[in-house]
């Protein structure tokens, strides 16, 4: 071997990178600028940036581009790429109470305050195919745009609401100590390995960006009856844009952008205490937010809040274990996938194992046939 | 529309930030203090994925300097190509000089082999190390093994290890065999084969384990006590290829990989490229720790 087959391995790597972009490029058609994919393919970039735990528009579509469309390579291109920034400032903490919002809903009550705001959403569009979308030209998204921004008027500003679930605290349904006992450290997963039972601040952390499909999976067994937590409500799911500021060295507050996130706070009955006078069902909030418009992921998430406070580690979406590592995208994807890299010697030391298994128990075998007491399998170890 | 230059960027030496770099000395030297013991650190995403190396390259980056002349194995092969990927990787980042023999690297970065040479006490070893966990076997959650390590209580392996006796007359470990390190850990070797086990005790370098998807390290420092767990009357035994030899040296006493030519043919060969590359020169056979009992 020796330098030649390294040399041929550098090789073969090379050359795998040549033709995957080979494939990538061979259709031949127009090469979709970056731009468009931010804009255009919007809920993906959302779910990469969720994903890939870095708010970063441009770079998430640049991944998806690079990526060729794969969800998983680009969120986990987004985390390698975030580990090498220095972080030069923590933001001081944002309050959604003052987002801006574009779409807010509750399912708890018919009429809230400010009123329900569909906002941008095909929850009620029939999944029918639209020729018209494969039609589409620059001209004819012009026009709409046109005509939808003379119906709609000049800019319909974004505002602010109050939350729904003010409405249950003012009358003392909902309970902010309701577990007193929790942990609240708020602890930085990305400096730190998580140690359980883990404190709540790591627990949404980690659903923050976890896999939507994964938490898509877990929240609903635990409506299935996989797990204790049920059926919660929708207090209140809301999207919009809020603000980031810093406090700069000289103590003044500096904005310096916006985000846009969806929350969700599921309300559902508080775990019971196991006190008997202090067994009141209060109801409590089961808590979702993640970058960008995704709206599965915060319903989950928001379920799961909820389901892990009440641990059990018998039902999945109970266990902070299994929830928390087994959600994990870019930490599952990678380890999935290295079952593709040579294991011959692991294997090997299996396959002695398992030879010389064999072998005992045709000995224990021929023995038994020529009418030999039986010698059993400690017996055959000896001999 | 994002600049050229806000993507072109330039990496620190190594990769990894300075500040992280320190972090992880920090929990290297914990790591060596308490041989065995499984020490918790950040791990950094990496640019290659979970499960392929970060662990060994977190500990790799933090330690490599300018003048270290660094080897890549996989599988005990330096060809191999996610050796190579990691390999150009730390060299892009570095600079650092690269070689594929053993006895010249200073730092050798491993998946899932000890090179047969012997090492000295001025190289150490990296292994990367998928599961660190030894206990995740009989119990899956990390809450309750992390506190049967600080009670020492490792019953559930014994008695795993005794249930695989009775049910199939031997300990039924392959690769990855648990070991008691110092007489205080049980810890997981990486998966490392059963002859390679041997050659963690007493051993003149340093051996660090970096698992980075589950964020551990831990280390076997140099003339450290290493037991592979076995019972008075049924003992820890190695690999046994029946006294047959490398089909290519035609020497045996050393871990032998099982290949199948194309016409199906099985043979044996040495399994380490370094080693075997030393064999077939003719030249005189590197030093070797060997511990199988005489045939």
């Amino acid at each position: 071997m020796g330098y030649v087959a390294v040399k041929g391995g550098e090789d073969a790597i090379a050359n795998a990178a040549q033709l995957v972009e080979f494939y990538r490029l061979r259709g031949q058609t127009a090469p979709i600028e970056v731009q468009q994919i931010r804009t255009q393919m919007r809920l993906l970039v959302d779910k990469v940036m969720g994903e890939g735990s870095l708010y970063a528009p441009e770079h998430a579509a640049l991944a998806l581009k690079q990526m060729e469309g794969d969800v998983f390579e680009a969120a986990f291109l987004l985390r390698a790429y975030r580990a090498t920034l220095s972080r030069r400032y923590y933001s001081d903490v944002i309050s959604t109470r003052d987002m801006l919002v574009k779409r807010r809903i509750s399912s708890a009550f018919r009429d809230i305050p400010g009123g329900q705001i569909l906002g941008p959403t095909r929850d009620y569009t029939q999944r029918l195919f639209d020729p018209a979308v494969a039609e589409e030209t620059a001209r004819t998204s012009a026009q709409f745009v046109d005509q939808f921004a003379s119906e709609t008027g000049p800019g319909q500003p974004t505002q602010r609401f109050g939350k729904v679930i003010d409405l249950l605290s003012a009358q003392g349904l909902m309970r902010k100590d309701a577990r007193d006992d929790s942990d609240r450290r708020v602890v930085d997963i990305t400096r730190d390995a998580v140690k359980y039972p883990a404190p709540r601040s790591a627990v949404l952390q980690s659903l923050a960006r976890a896999e939507t499909g994964a938490l898509m999976c877990l929240g609903y067994s635990t409506m299935r009856g996989f797990a204790a937590g049920g059926h919660g409500t929708v207090g209140e799911l809301r999207m919009g844009d809020v603000e980031v500021r810093v406090t700069d060295p000289n103590g003044r507050k500096r904005y310096i952008g916006r985000l846009t996130v969806t929350e969700c706070e599921m309300v559902s009955p508080a775990p019971p205490s196991k006190k008997r006078e202090e067994s009141v069902p209060y109801l409590a909030i089961g808590y979702g937010l993640c970058f960008g418009h995704n709206e599965t992921k915060v319903i989950c998430m928001g379920m799961l809040d909820s389901s892990l406070r009440q641990p059990n580690d018998a039902n999945p979406a109970n266990s902070q274990e299994f929830t928390i590592y087994h959600s994990e995208g870019v930490e599952s994807y990678g380890f999935t996938n290295h079952l593709k890299l040579p294991h011959y010697v692991t294997f090997q030391s299996g396959l002695d194992n398992l030879r010389d298994s064999m072998q005992r128990a045709d000995e224990i075998r021929k023995r038994a046939s020529v009418g030999q007491p039986e010698a059993g399998v400690a017996g055959a170890i000896k001999s | 529309m994002i600049e050229n230059t806000r993507l072109q960027t330039s990496y620190n030496f190594g990769f990894i930030d300075e500040s992280t770099k320190k972090e992880i000395r920090r929990k290297l030297l914990k790591a060596v203090a308490i041989p065995g013991y499984q020490v918790p650190y950040s791990s950094p995403e990496m640019p290659i994925a979970r499960g392929w190396g970060t662990g060994g390259l977190h500990v790799t980056l933090s330690l490599i300097q300018k003048q270290d002349l660094l080897k890549v194995i996989d599988q005990g092969s330096d060809a191999s190509v996610n050796a190579c990927s990691i390999r150009q990787f730390v060299q892009r980042m570095t600079g650092c000089e690269v070689t594929t023999d053993t006895a010249a690297a200073t730092l050798i970065q491993t998946r899932h082999r000890i090179p047969e040479e012997i090492l000295t006490e001025k190289q150490i070893l990296v292994f990367q190390v998928p599961q660190p966990e030894v206990l995740r076997p009989v119990e899956r959650l990390e809450n309750r093994t992390r506190q049967m390590h600080a009670e020492a209580d490792y019953a559930r392996m014994w008695v795993s290890l005794y249930e695989s006796f009775v049910r199939y007359g031997s300990l039924m470990r392959g690769a990855g065999y648990p070991v008691k390190v110092n007489g205080r850990y049980l810890m997981s070797p990486s998966p490392i084969p059963r002859w390679d086990v041997p050659n963690l005790s007493h051993a003149k370098c340093l051996y660090l384990f970096g698992a980075g998807r589950e964020k551990r390290i831990y280390a076997v420092p140099p003339h450290t006590l290493v037991e592979p767990l076995e019972f008075e009357d049924v003992r820890f035994r190695v690999e046994d290829w029946g006294g047959l030899n490398c089909s290519y040296s035609g020497q045996g006493d050393a871990f032998l990989d099982e290949i199948y030519d194309a016409a199906g043919v099985r043979k044996f060969v040495v399994n380490d490229s370094n080693f075997l590359d030393k064999l077939r020169t003719g030249e005189p056979r590197p030093p070797q720790r060997l511990f199988r009992e005489s045939q």
